[in-house]
């Protein structure tokens, strides 16, 4: 039985959306963010990413692949989620989710990574045998054509495909955080910010998830890291952490400062339960030090041997990935700790073996990283193996 | 020509989505529920479906058919905004079956003290008292005899309806 | 002006024609009932409330309603003068047991009994994502439990915490006015329950309805009214305090 403190409504005594449901928009916001670092190199000609731009669009399909399952899981009955995409409510935001995801799982993910890939694949199928040749046959759906006027039509429709995805994947997460800020039973909720907040933190845990995940792939493949492409991301993450930062801090202050029926409730609440996940986790911890460190960097990073710099980037990426996973808990339980009678609050412990608990969220938190590494088995997205095709042909 | 050529492979690629979004519309077409739409964005039967659930409070009219002489002690004292089954219990079954299904009799002492233990947090209009001041532990049918028109003095309960 | 339960017969003519069917066992086959005359609401009159629960155990009884679950509960406020807007509020088990006695006398007592407000426009069927809940042509607020999801999103968006996902069945669960039972001429089984007649249930297209004389001569409030959800639960003597 939860504990319960002061007054809550009978039925809100326990929380109906768990850790799967924070794990939810942590993972769309990756995809979010992914796809938004690799269009910095397709749309915008940062050059400096260029290594990344293949591992960003399949860290993005990772991600993407594995986000509907905690909401699976978390459905009452999951066999019933089919009907989202048959009799879509057009008044509710969550509706919207399948039509989104589909979007922009296959027009925009798939569809880009496929034309990025095509040339790839149509080598790998020429000269790989067995069942991996079959599944690259298949992926080449038929057409062979490599010749130098294809690639050029493909490099063009990616180009316009990337357009396109950059405001997709502002709309992916935006609506996540339309979900929550809609709701205007829920004053911990209930902003035209959330959407904007979402999207900024997403781009700034996209951005480092994708920059600690090179590093890693560097350091497991012992080849050397890009120290430039390091910089340049950490760089981005700087300028868009402000943001994000900015808008936080003004949704807090505009709270602080109306102080509406709800505020003695609230505040209450993130002096107390939410205080370790709040204050000091997201913001001072996931916030305030990454930003500090990504300024240093910023204003004197060229002073420090790259070996500290690299260093500097995974500790500040590391503690921004943690900051918004905190974030997205603050919001998704933080908004159901309180009583909408504002008189009362109730706690949350995570279930350690149960269909909604901890094994299972760990398990679904790194599902991705499987997926990646499948993806990364069968579509390497390293400069070498792109310049020379493997078993030279 | 040599566009559509070079370009074949998209077209491979967009067809793919075309068959699917057919599947798609024929699988709607198929599967959605015969009656959603009827009244608005639902199952219009839904509204059959939840009004078929049986009842289980008969609802006093159905009570005051057959019991006339409760309804009438009843409706003649303080306890007419009662309703049977409010005292009495859920007897949907009894109505419909009244020879086998037969409801216990309330203990008053428990039935009353429900509404009429006195508290400061009850309107004060409301008649409430110490029960164990009041009565002693002495049953309230006692005094207030017919608890159908409970003013003391009042013509004690019948049986049940014959 | 007071309606009293006599009253309420009067609303309900089809009674006696339904329960032939209900005695029939053929209950659906309810032959009066016409949707388009009906826009249920629910008139609560706090200072008739006595606290005894018996609107949340007829409730419980009449819908199977799940324990530690609620589709109607009852409040008690204590309110003292020199903090209004800080009023000590329990409801323990939903009042379905009664309340404590209280000695002492400072300060205000009174009881809120609360259930689904009906909302017209409800900010729980807007965010159902596939139109598993609905509010009924007839004014009723409705689960289609066969269709729901179980994701509890409409949980989250009722202000007043009507709802609940049902422990055994995994769907949103809630107060459905005894649909089942004002379609066959019944009233709801809070109301036929309440001793003190605190609960009417109200037909607000029907012109005989008292509840027109009675909204002519009382001033009524709704709960939580800056949500502006339309609410067709009217509440008679509601202090500022209750939310």
């Amino acid at each position: 039985m939860t504990g319960v403190e002061g007054y809550m409504y009978p039925n809100e005594m326990e929380l109906q959306w768990s850790i799967l449901i924070v794990l939810y928009p942590f993972i769309t916001g990756l995809v979010a963010g992914a796809f938004i670092l690799a269009s910095l190199e397709r749309v915008f000609l940062v050059e400096a990413v260029k290594p990344i731009y293949r591992l960003a669009l399949l860290t993005a399909l990772a991600f993407l692949i594995d986000a509907p399952l905690p909401l699976q899981l978390h459905l009452g009955h999951p066999e019933r989620s089919p009907e989202m995409y048959l009799t879509p409510h057009p008044t509710s935001a969550m509706a919207m989710f399948g039509y989104v995801y589909l979007w922009y799982l296959m027009v925009v993910l798939v569809f880009e990574i496929w034309l990025d890939y095509r040339k790839d694949i149509v080598i790998f199928a020429q000269t790989t045998k067995g069942l991996k040749g079959l599944i690259y046959k298949f992926l080449t759906m038929g057409s062979y054509n490599i010749s130098p006027r294809a690639l050029a039509i493909d490099n063009k429709i990616g180009w316009i495909i990337t357009l396109i995805g950059i405001p997709s994947a502002f709309f992916l997460h935006g609506y996540v955080g339309f979900i929550f800020g809609s709701i205007k039973a829920n004053p911990w909720w209930s902003s035209p910010l959330m959407p904007v907040v979402f999207i900024f933190s997403a781009m700034v845990s996209g951005i480092a998830a994708v920059m600690l995940i090179y590093m890693a792939t560097c350091k497991l493949r012992k080849v050397a890291i890009d120290v430039r492409c390091v910089d340049t991301i950490a760089m981005y993450m700087f300028y868009i952490f402000i943001i994000d930062f900015a808008l936080e801090m003004l949704d807090l202050i505009h709270r602080i400062y109306e102080s509406d029926e709800s505020f003695r409730s609230l505040n209450f609440m993130v002096h107390t339960q939410l205080y370790i996940p709040h204050i000091v986790i997201q913001i001072c911890l996931g916030t305030v030090t990454p930003l500090v460190i990504l300024f240093i960097l910023q204003v004197s990073g060229k002073k420090f041997a790259e070996k500290v710099r690299l260093r500097l980037c995974t500790i500040s990426g590391a503690l921004a990935m943690i900051g918004i996973f905190a974030m997205r808990w603050n919001v998704v339980i933080g908004g159901q700790l309180f009583s909408k009678s504002f008189l009362g609050f109730t706690t949350y412990k995570v279930a350690l073996v149960t269909k909604e608990g901890l094994i299972v969220a760990v398990a679904l938190a790194l599902l991705p990283f499987l997926f990646l590494w499948i993806l990364i088995k069968f579509l390497p997205p390293w400069e070498e193996s792109h310049h020379t095709p493997a078993a030279g042909d | 020509m040599n566009i559509f050529k070079d370009s074949g492979h998209l077209f491979k690629f967009a067809a793919c989505f075309v068959i699917g979004f057919l599947i798609y519309l024929g699988l709607r077409g198929f599967v959605v529920p015969k009656t959603f739409g009827q009244y608005g964005h639902y199952r219009g039967s839904a509204l059959k479906d939840i009004a078929a659930k049986p009842i289980k409070y008969a609802g006093h009219q159905v009570c005051e058919d057959c019991h006339t002489d409760q309804a009438t002690a009843k409706s003649a004292g303080k306890h007419v905004t009662v309703n049977c089954e409010a005292c009495h219990g859920a007897l949907a079954a009894h109505a419909n079956d009244p020879t086998s299904v037969i409801p216990v009799k309330p203990d008053p002492l428990v039935l009353c003290a429900r509404c009429h233990t006195a508290t400061a947090a009850k309107p004060k209009d409301f008649p409430q008292v110490n029960i164990d001041e009041h009565s002693g532990g002495a049953p309230c049918t006692m005094c207030h005899t017919n608890p159908h028109s409970p003013a003391m003095g009042a013509a004690p309960a019948a049986g049940g309806a014959k | 002006m007071n309606i009293s339960r006599r009253h309420m017969l009067v609303l309900l003519p089809a009674a006696a024609v339904a329960w032939e069917s209900v005695l029939a066992g053929t209950p659906e086959n309810s032959p009066n009932y016409n949707m388009s005359e009906h826009w249920w609401g629910m008139l609560i009159q706090i200072p008739k409330c006595i606290g005894c629960g018996n609107c949340v155990r007829a409730c419980a009884t009449e819908n199977d309603v799940p324990d530690g679950f609620f589709r109607t509960w009852v409040e008690r406020y204590h309110v003292t003068d020199y903090n209004l807007t800080e009023p000590e509020v329990i409801s323990p088990n939903g009042g379905k047991d009664g309340f404590p006695i209280v000695q002492e006398d400072a300060g205000k007592y009174f009881y809120v009994p609360k259930m689904c407000n009906a909302c017209a426009d409800s900010p729980c069927t807007q965010v159902c994502p596939v139109g598993a809940t609905f509010v009924s042509p007839d004014g009723a607020v409705l689960v289609d439990q066969s269709y729901c999801l179980g994701c509890a999103y409409c949980v989250q968006a009722c202000p007043y915490g009507c709802r609940y996902i049902h422990p055994q069945k995994h769907v949103a669960d809630k107060c459905t006015l005894c649909y089942h039972r004002i379609t066959k001429g019944l009233t709801t089984a809070c109301v036929e329950n309440c001793p003190t007649g605190a609960r009417q249930l109200v037909n607000l297209k029907d012109p005989k309805d008292p509840i027109h004389a009675f909204l002519k001569t009382h001033t009524v409030q709704v709960l939580k009214p800056q949500m502006a959800t339309n609410s067709k639960a009217f509440y008679y003597g509601l202090d500022g305090s209750v939310r």
